[in-house]
């Protein structure tokens, strides 16, 4: 087992369907970063991945038939508790997926949770794969990386408006071109 | 090993193989994707800016690169994609788990199989559902079928793209024999939607194991006039060798992975070194060449191929004896029941009727599942807040990280090389624009 306890800004460890979630405070996200890559050997960054969890959990306790620990599918007929999913620390979170490449494949996914204004450190000069995945995220999720030397829209049109991902981001609502009402 | 200690990549061990082909970094210094044209060079009237796509045959798709030429040296490039977004993961939020499938394989509409299989093995790995054997090694089998048909689209078009015209009509020859085998087993060429969560949609026809058995026979033999046909053609070695060098460091620094990875001398596969499906029980070799540039890619692939085939024999031969097995998992609250019970079971009805209209739900959580695609690390994130849709899906797109190499490997190239490096990065725009 990894030792998760020196990783800097560290809030929480998770380990859940045989994945390690580590939390860390923003503010140190980046050095968090620093130490994965070369205290824990994590020197493949696979993904990063937004998450927007406006109104998370907030479509009433009817949908949810479940189990305090989620409803066992595997036996049908199970008719526990009804349990809301666990309440989110903040709206976005931020998970960088690690990739180790040595025996066994080790993963670890650093997450950081966001307001909507926040901001965190880029990754770029610990990783330059970071680059696009960086820009991906700002462009449909509205995360901004400080210290990015090219934020722009990487997939959106440069004049676009809004963030696509987002949770109140409307679907099919966007303006039609060149149409009469423009 | 061969790691330098400021290097960004840096780790503390990975299995690195040969010597680097240039000291240090070529990574770009200011931003890792685009190339600068030099301080001296930005003022002269020498430079040309060409805009290399969206609309050029040989960009595989709609990618653009904004090239600056110094006669016909490439001394400025950066990428400009996104012109084949079309929103999937939003999409994939509206539809129920059970829909969403139909969505992955079209994100990587080369490497369809395996883009779904990683999204149906995040579903069940959430579900913790058990699969049954038989629909595991169909779907090893159906997806080094998808590693060989991809490895063709390459092949063929980057030898297209370079002048062996001929390349193309022989692969897709190939190509299209298993796309008759996918339409046998799916009933549809592409985009098969074979995989459910808990298995396979159908058994596999009967009819299936003889044109299997007909396609491993001959394709070897396939590979070897492929080999006859390019390995020793001058202007195909002069065009490929020492062209889009990219060391290791460079490579893992970058987040490349799949045959671009193993090209630049790193030992790395996840079919192998994370093991998923039963790869474990399957003799194959993982191929690894030191050479870093557009030819050692291409060598790669030629073996991956051979490397498939084998798997595909093996597998053939597994399923053969498991005739009569289940071929998914019989969950009724998941899994939709046998078609012909719908005419005599209420109960059946009922669950028909639930995961058709309603959609099964996947306990609340997150998982992040990844596979070796034909392009590499193809991962699949996804949230769910324990309802009948995913709250969020996001796809690790092997090709959208490719892309982000171009820069890198383009330093120092001619402007015919760049397309000999786009080619070798093999990058399918569905999946890097999603």
């Amino acid at each position: 087992m990894t030792d998760y306890s020196n990783v800097p800004g560290l809030l929480e460890t998770k380990e859940a369907l045989g994945e390690t979630t580590v939390v860390v405070d923003r503010a140190s996200l980046r050095a968090a970063c620093e130490y994965a890559r070369d205290e824990l050997g994590f020197a493949f960054l696979a993904d990063i991945v937004a998450t927007d969890y406006l109104d998370w959990a907030g479509k009433g306790v009817a949908g949810y038939i479940g189990t305090a620990t989620g409803r066992d599918l595997n036996r049908p007929m199970t008719q526990g508790l009804q349990a809301l999913p666990d309440v989110k620390p903040a709206r976005f979170s931020l998970s960088y997926h690690l990739l180790a490449l040595r025996q066994g494949a080790p993963r670890l996914r650093l997450q950081c949770w966001l307001e909507e204004n926040d901001t965190v450190d880029s990754v770029v000069p610990v990783w330059p794969a970071a680059d696009w995945f960086e820009r991906e995220q700002f462009d449909l999720m509205g995360i901004r990386f400080d210290g990015h030397a090219n934020l722009v829209r990487l997939l959106m049109e440069d004049d676009w408006e809004g963030h696509p991902l987002r949770k109140d981001y409307p679907i099919g609502g966007e303006p039609v071109r060149f149409s009469p009402a423009e | 090993m061969s790691t330098t200690a400021q290097h960004p990549g840096r780790s503390l061990r990975w299995p690195i193989v040969g010597e680097p082909p240039y000291e240090g970094s070529r990574i770009p210094a200011r931003i890792p994707t685009i190339l600068d044209v030099p301080a001296g060079l930005a003022d002269t009237d020498d430079i040309l800016q060409v805009n290399f796509g969206p609309n050029h045959p040989s960009t595989h798709g709609v990618l653009r690169l904004i090239v600056d030429l110094d006669g016909e040296e490439v001394v400025g490039l950066s990428a400009v994609i996104g012109y084949l977004h079309t929103g999937f993961e939003k999409s994939m939020e509206q539809k129920t788990w059970w829909k969403a499938i139909t969505y992955p394989e079209r994100i990587d509409y080369v490497g369809y199989q395996n883009n779904e299989l990683v999204f149906v093995l995040a579903i069940e790995k959430m579900l913790q559902l058990e699969v049954p054997e038989k629909a595991t090694w169909m779907r090893m089998l159906m997806c080094e079928l998808n590693r060989i048909h991809s490895h063709l689209v390459f092949l063929g078009t980057s030898a297209l793209e370079l002048g062996a015209i001929s390349m193309f009509w022989y692969c897709f020859r190939e190509r299209e024999t298993i796309l008759d085998l996918f339409e046998l087993v799916a009933g549809q060429r592409m985009h098969t939607r074979y995989f459910q969560a808990g298995g396979l949609a159908e058994d596999i026809p009967s009819g299936f194991y003889p044109e299997a058995h007909k396609f491993v026979e001959w394709m070897p033999h396939a590979l070897d006039d492929y080999l006859r046909l390019l390995d020793r053609n001058q202007i195909w070695l002069e065009r490929t060798k020492g062209v889009g060098l990219l060391s290791a460091d460079d490579a893992i620094a970058l987040g490349q992975s799949g045959p671009v990875l193993r090209a630049s001398g790193v030992d790395w596969d996840l079919r192998r070194d994370e093991m998923y499906l039963a790869y474990d029980q399957v003799d194959f070799k993982v191929p690894v060449y030191t050479g870093c540039d557009v030819y050692d890619r291409y060598r790669v692939r030629m073996d991956e191929m051979a490397e498939s085939v084998k798997i595909v024999r093996q597998c053939l031969d597994r399923l053969e004896r498991m005739e009569g097995q289940p071929w998914i998992a019989d969950d009724r609250k998941v899994v939709l029941p046998p078609r012909e019970e719908l005419h005599t079971s209420m109960e059946s009805l009922i669950h028909h009727f639930k995961i058709v209209t309603e959609g099964y739900r996947v306990p609340a959580g997150e998982v992040y599942v990844a596979i070796e695609s034909p392009r590499g690390e193809s991962g699949c994130y996804v949230v769910s807040d324990g309802g009948p849709k995913p709250w969020r899906v996001h796809f690790r797109a092997p090709s959208f990280a490719a892309l982000q190499a171009t820069a890198t490997c383009a330093k120092g190239a001619l402007i015919a090389d760049l397309i000999a490096i786009v080619g070798s990065l093999d990058a399918v725009m569905g999946d890097t624009d999603r």
